[in-house]
């Protein structure tokens, strides 16, 4: 008996599609409505309905399945899942079983070993389930449930990937990549708050000499937890408790586990052993879904720039790596980024006043890249007066303050605060001139070699135009005056 | 085909139907018998035929993506023998979810 163990995570994420109505119903696909006020005998589970496909979701399901590198099956089929719970009206769920939608995909992630490709097992659809609303605490104490059923029947896909991941850490890293390849789809909100995307991961420890295959590995599942930071958490918890197990000798049983946030531990929920009977069968209401290769050429050309490309084409833009990451994370900072360059075109500078300045702003009042609060346009005019030499730096950043407060355009706050940094060559050299005749002092000071007086005359132009000169124009006109004086 | 009285426990368990014992014998055999009829029908080749999963030839059936009304939140919760705040109450849960 070893006490080595090689850590195997599998994670399988549900994701709601972004679709006007439900999968198989004409009811709206709406989060926070009014309970049951989008429900139809359809996604009630009445007898001697019919349910009918919503090509929409077949279209969104087939983009994410294209973006994570998977086959699609031209030829798949729904299956019903049967098991007793409240949130399923017709105590089966419609879902595909043996013949899934999408097949053998992957998520690259980065590790310290270097990039490495995480396998995707399969892709399906399927129904959600309703929501119950618990009167207890916990799930265990809760004297009766309150069954909300508008969430019944509203789209989702299933990535499954394979349990190739072997640190808490990879599984973050698959997750955070995965809902970023899948926010440039726009196919779903992808909110783990409010259960737009959700998690379940399965972690087992093999022993280093064990040699059979990872299936017969006792397997805990982790369900539903609600943050990626909390997955990682409860892995970690799992992978801890699973050591110590094995380590007094204790076997471990295949179960479900939830996951405490307070304590951050996981659970014992029931033990699948048996529960994990569902008697698939071919759902009998729904013909096959047969996608031709013409639709799924139309789906592969509907696909936008996926994070990857965009590494690249922001590598070559001069972006740096870390600032490039930061940017593909948030599509809409990403979104927003790209409009902003479309009209300034230095992307650095683009990139720097986004990620230091106006992303601070944002991050102090809470606020998402989804509406941002000045216009890509409005940051865009205040950028071009930097690269005008209107502003300086420091200027626009009291500017970009301004702005940010009243939403004026950039021109307009220049205007009203008077901050105009002057360029004027002309302008400045008149004060220039004027400043050198009323310091003959200073000026011999200069002539007979001390450095030092040019200081002062600097400090004086600055004064007298209120510190909107540009510093090394005033520089270089006061050294050509002086010249004259030598 | 030997089916057994735990086999058909378990199956009715899943079914969450509650049997006597005499029903338990009963449903042993008539299940049997069923299921010596798809033994019957196993004997048959069919290594060459292709699983059929429906028995009409029509495929993707699919709707537009567009919304139509849903039921009242009253019409919807009109069969529900307990409702409070619009929706249906349930009793105390011992398992866990699933999905
Ligand atoms: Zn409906």
């Amino acid at each position: 008996m070893t006490n080595q163990y090689e850590v195997v995570i599998g994670l399988e994420v549900h994701v709601e599609l972004k679709t006007q109505t439900k999968l198989f119903c004409g009811c709206a696909n709406g989060f926070g409505q009014d309970p049951n006020s989008q429900t139809c005998p359809v996604c009630l589970g009445m007898p001697g309905v019919l349910p009918v496909l919503n090509g929409e979701a077949v279209a969104l399901a087939t983009r994410a399945a294209l973006a994570l590198h998977c086959t699609v099956n031209s030829y798949s089929k729904f299956d019903r899942k049967q098991y007793f719970y409240p949130d399923l009206p017709k105590a089966y769920q419609i879902s595909q079983y043996d013949q899934p939608l999408a097949e053998n995909g992957h998520v690259t992630i980065h590790t310290a070993a270097g990039k490495r490709n995480i396998g995707i097992e399969r892709i399906h659809m399927e129904e959600d389930a309703g929501k119950l609303n618990h009167l207890g605490q916990r799930l265990g104490d809760a004297e009766g449930s309150l069954v909300d059923l508008n969430r019944a029947g509203v789209p989702l896909i299933e990535i499954v990937s394979r349990p190739e991941m072997h640190s808490p850490e990879e599984a973050r890293q698959y997750l955070v990549e995965l809902r970023t390849i899948l926010s440039y789809l726009d196919i779903s909100d992808l909110r783990m708050e409010e259960g737009s995307m959700r998690c379940d991961a399965n972690v087992s420890l093999r022993p280093l000499d064990f040699t059979g295959s990872l299936a017969d590995l006792p397997r805990v599942e982790i369900k539903n937890v609600n943050s990626f930071r909390n997955v990682q958490r409860g892995i970690e918890f799992e992978i801890n408790r699973q050591r110590q197990m094995l380590q007094t000798g204790q076997r471990i049983i295949k179960e479900t586990r939830g996951f405490d946030d307070a304590s951050g531990s996981t659970y014992s929920q029931r033990s699948k052993e048996e529960a994990n009977d569902y008697r698939y069968f071919p759902e009998p209401d729904l013909p096959p879904l047969v996608l031709t290769e013409k639709w799924l050429k139309e789906q592969r050309e509907a696909l936008p720039q996926l994070p990857d490309e965009l590494r690249q084409s922001l590598a070559e833009r001069g972006v740096a790596e870390r600032d490039a990451e930061v940017l593909v994370q948030d599509v809409n900072l990403y979104h927003y980024w790209s409009q902003v360059v479309a009209l300034v075109s230095d992307a650095r500078l683009v990139t720097n006043w986004l990620l230091s300045d106006y992303s601070r702003l944002m991050n102090a009042n809470n606020l998402s890249f989804a509406e941002p609060k000045v216009s890509a346009h409005g940051l865009a005019s205040l950028l071009s007066l930097i690269t005008a030499g209107t502003l300086s730096g420091k200027m626009a950043k009291e500017v970009l303050e301004t702005m940010f407060d009243t939403g004026e355009t950039a021109e307009a706050v220049v205007k009203r605060l008077g901050l105009s940094q002057i360029t004027d060559h002309n302008a400045i050299k008149e004060i220039v001139s004027a400043v050198v005749a009323a310091n003959p002092a200073v000026v011999q000071d200069f002539v007979s070699g001390k450095e030092k007086a040019l200081t002062f005359l600097v400090g004086q132009v600055m004064k007298q135009t209120k510190g909107q000169a540009k510093p090394d124009l005033v520089n270089a006109l006061l050294r050509e005056v002086l010249a004259t004086y030598a | 085909m030997n089916l057994t009285e735990k086999e058909v426990r378990h199956v009715a368990r899943l079914a969450r139907l509650a049997i006597s014992s005499v029903e338990l014998s009963e449903a042993t055999q008539a299940l049997g018998r069923v299921l010596d009829y798809i033994d019957l029908l196993n004997e048959l080749d069919t290594d060459a035929v292709p699983p059929t999963t429906h028995v009409e030839a029509i495929e993707t059936v699919w709707r537009q993506d567009r919304v139509v009304p849903s039921l009242s939140p009253e019409e919807a919760t009109a069969n529900g023998p307990q409702v409070s705040s619009q929706m249906f109450v349930v009793p105390k849960i011992l398992d866990g979810g699933e999905g």
